[in-house]
């Protein structure tokens, strides 16, 4: 049986007394020190050198080090339509990832749910995708797949009147949006699995006794059943999705032209091509800011997914 | 099956559609499955084939197998698999030992802000790491710790911990408290609570926790390509130092590809019934 468990209430162990000794305090504190300021350290300082490069002009292939460069670098990033681009880009290939995904995803789940012949080996090969490291999903793709010449695809939709298509110049996008599908739908489909399984049985058997028909109840009390998985598909699979950079460094570096540069292909070629430390920063920064924003948004839904506990089963 | 669906058909016409039904669905499913695996399928099969089978038109389906791409990318993959290695098994080993007691300083005797500790964790997960590689690069180059695996591990570790955290967090809150409050009239502190009665009751979450910090840590490319060159390079290093610049390389690729994903596709298949546990960061069980 699947619960999502609840934040609200403090964890079931002992309440404090109240005025509890500085010591006993210092003792519950004294576990979590290491872990929280090893995060600290280490993913808060080099935001904060971020911070600090942002203001400065260096570049990699100039001898002489960074030097202050007040706030240019920001300039040059919300005059610079590329960055602009990328942004654009960026979220445009999450959303259409993560909500392909999870389309495909509640699909395959609904169908994973049902009982029929060996069950448990077909979910294995749907999960498979998923743990194909990145890189090798994107290289496969790139080559064995979706080669004009000798590609599985092409063959496979020749019958089709497709012929010879050279995915990666033609439909560069949609080729790597595909490949983020295609790694990502298994992660959904997990996670609505594990929804349909918490779904109590006698619910959907009054709902059978009373005549209603499969696809009313699945509209009536599945998908409000599942929201919340779907929520936390979404929210988890966008965390993960917005940083893809694997597929279109592997797949198109970025190309043909621009038209598959995401944010962090932006970033990494400002930084290994333009030699462009302080821009790069500069655009960081910014992207660190958009983050936060669209991250409290997120944090919020996060609480409220983890609360929803009993209410909606 | 059909030995079932004829027995019924003699029984009850309704059951027999249900029956039908049933098994259509099931074949829609198990072709859904198939057709989502082939990639990973076509991927091991090319991997078998000689370099000048792999490349062409129509593509071969009966071919004699080889082993040869197997063995040339076991004789080249050495060092990078040693950096893997090290630094998928060493940054799990520290996430455990970092994430193990703030897990508990986050559920079992909590902290006063416990929640505010939690969401500080994960929100470290929704900072862009890919903003701060130029001045990662620089610390890096100034700390003497550029292409080096300390580096890896040290940042795989910040990487996985807070869903380590979030997760192994779920598992303690599941320990019964009879349990605790029995140790502690026992006599028992703080630490022999941890490993006497929490520990060998959490071992199995511990297990998939440390198997999906295992997925992440090994699949990593970004910090490893922008911060290693030769002395830390890791096994998605290899795999694109497989590409050439020209000649036949289909063949030697998929080998490349399918070695360097077997171990997290067994890791991954061993862990299924927690792998969603981990995705969700303990939220469904």
């Amino acid at each position: 049986m699947t619960v999502i468990e609840d934040l609200a209430p403090t964890p079931k162990v002992d309440v404090r007394p109240r005025g509890a000794s500085r010591r006993e305090r210092w003792q519950r504190r004294l576990p979590l020190l290491p872990a929280l300021i090893y995060i600290v350290v280490v993913t808060q300082i080099p935001f904060l050198v971020t911070l600090w490069y942002s203001f400065q002009n260096y570049f990699w292939n100039i001898p002489g080090g960074a030097h202050w460069a007040g706030v240019s670098n920001y300039t040059a990033v919300f005059t610079n339509a590329a960055f602009r681009a990328a942004l654009v880009r960026s979220v445009v290939m999450t959303a259409i990832a993560v909500i392909m995904a999870m389309i495909l995803g509640v699909a395959f789940g609904v169908l994973l749910d049902r009982k029929f012949f060996g069950r448990g080996v077909a979910r294995t090969l749907i999960i498979t995708p998923f743990l194909v490291m990145p890189a090798a999903a994107a290289l496969v793709w790139a080559g064995p797949m979706l080669d004009p010449n000798f590609g599985l695809l092409n063959w496979l939709l020749e019958p089709f009147g497709v012929n010879h298509v050279a995915w990666l110049s033609t439909h560069a996008l949609g080729s790597v949006i595909v490949v983020m599908i295609w790694q990502w739908t298994p992660f959904m489909t997990l996670i609505v699995l594990a929804g349909l399984q918490s779904q109590p049985p006698d619910t959907l058997e009054a709902a059978k006794v009373d005549g209603a028909g499969a696809f009313a109840t699945f509209r009536e009390l599945t998908i409000p059943h599942l929201r919340p998985y779907i929520e936390l598909g979404i929210l988890l699979g966008s965390i993960y999705l917005v940083n893809t950079f694997d597929q279109v460094r592997l797949m198109t570096n970025g190309g043909p032209g621009t038209s598959t540069t995401n944010l962090p292909f932006y970033l990494y070629q400002e930084v290994n091509n333009a030699f462009d430390v302080g821009g790069a920063a500069a655009a960081g920064v910014v992207t660190v800011v958009l983050t936060i924003i669209v991250a409290t948004f997120a944090l919020r839904m996060f609480a409220r997914v983890f609360q929803f506990e009993e209410a909606g089963v | 099956m059909t030995a079932t669906t004829l027995r019924a058909r003699s029984a009850d016409p309704r059951r027999t559609r249900e029956m039908a039904g049933r098994v259509g669905w099931g074949i829609v499913a198990w072709v859904v499955s198939v057709a989502f695996f082939l990639p990973v399928l076509w991927m091991v099969i090319t991997a078998f084939k000689p370099e000048s089978a792999a490349e062409t038109w129509p593509p071969q389906f009966v071919f004699r197998p080889t082993l040869s791409e197997f063995s040339l990318v076991f004789s080249g993959m050495g060092p990078y698999l040693t950096h893997s290695l090290i630094a998928t098994i060493g940054s799990t080993i520290l996430v455990l030992l970092l994430g193990i007691p703030a897990a508990y300083a986050l559920s079992v005797r909590p902290v006063k802000r416990w929640r505010d500790g939690l969401f500080f964790f994960i929100s470290t997960k929704m900072l862009p790491i890919v903003a701060a590689i130029g001045p990662l690069y620089v610390i890096a180059l100034h700390t003497h710790l550029l292409d080096s695996i300390w580096l890896l591990i040290i940042l795989y570790t910040a990487m996985n911990l807070p869903l380590a955290i979030w997760m192994i967090r779920s598992f303690m809150l599941e320990v019964p408290s009879e349990l605790l409050e029995a140790a502690r009239l026992d006599g028992a502190g703080q630490i022999r609570e941890i490993t006497s009665v929490i520990l060998p009751i959490t071992t199995p979450g511990l297990v998939s926790t440390a198997l999906i910090c295992v997925i992440f840590a090994w699949n990593e490319l970004f910090l490893a390509l922008n911060l290693t060159i030769t002395n830390a390079a890791t096994m998605p290093m290899y795999l694109i130092s497989s590409v050439p610049q020209e000649g036949l390389y289909i063949a030697h690729l998929s080998a490349a590809a399918t070695v360097a994903s077997i171990p997290v596709i067994i890791v991954g298949w061993i862990a299924q019934r927690s792998l969603v546990r981990g995705l969700s960061m303990g939220a469904i069980k």
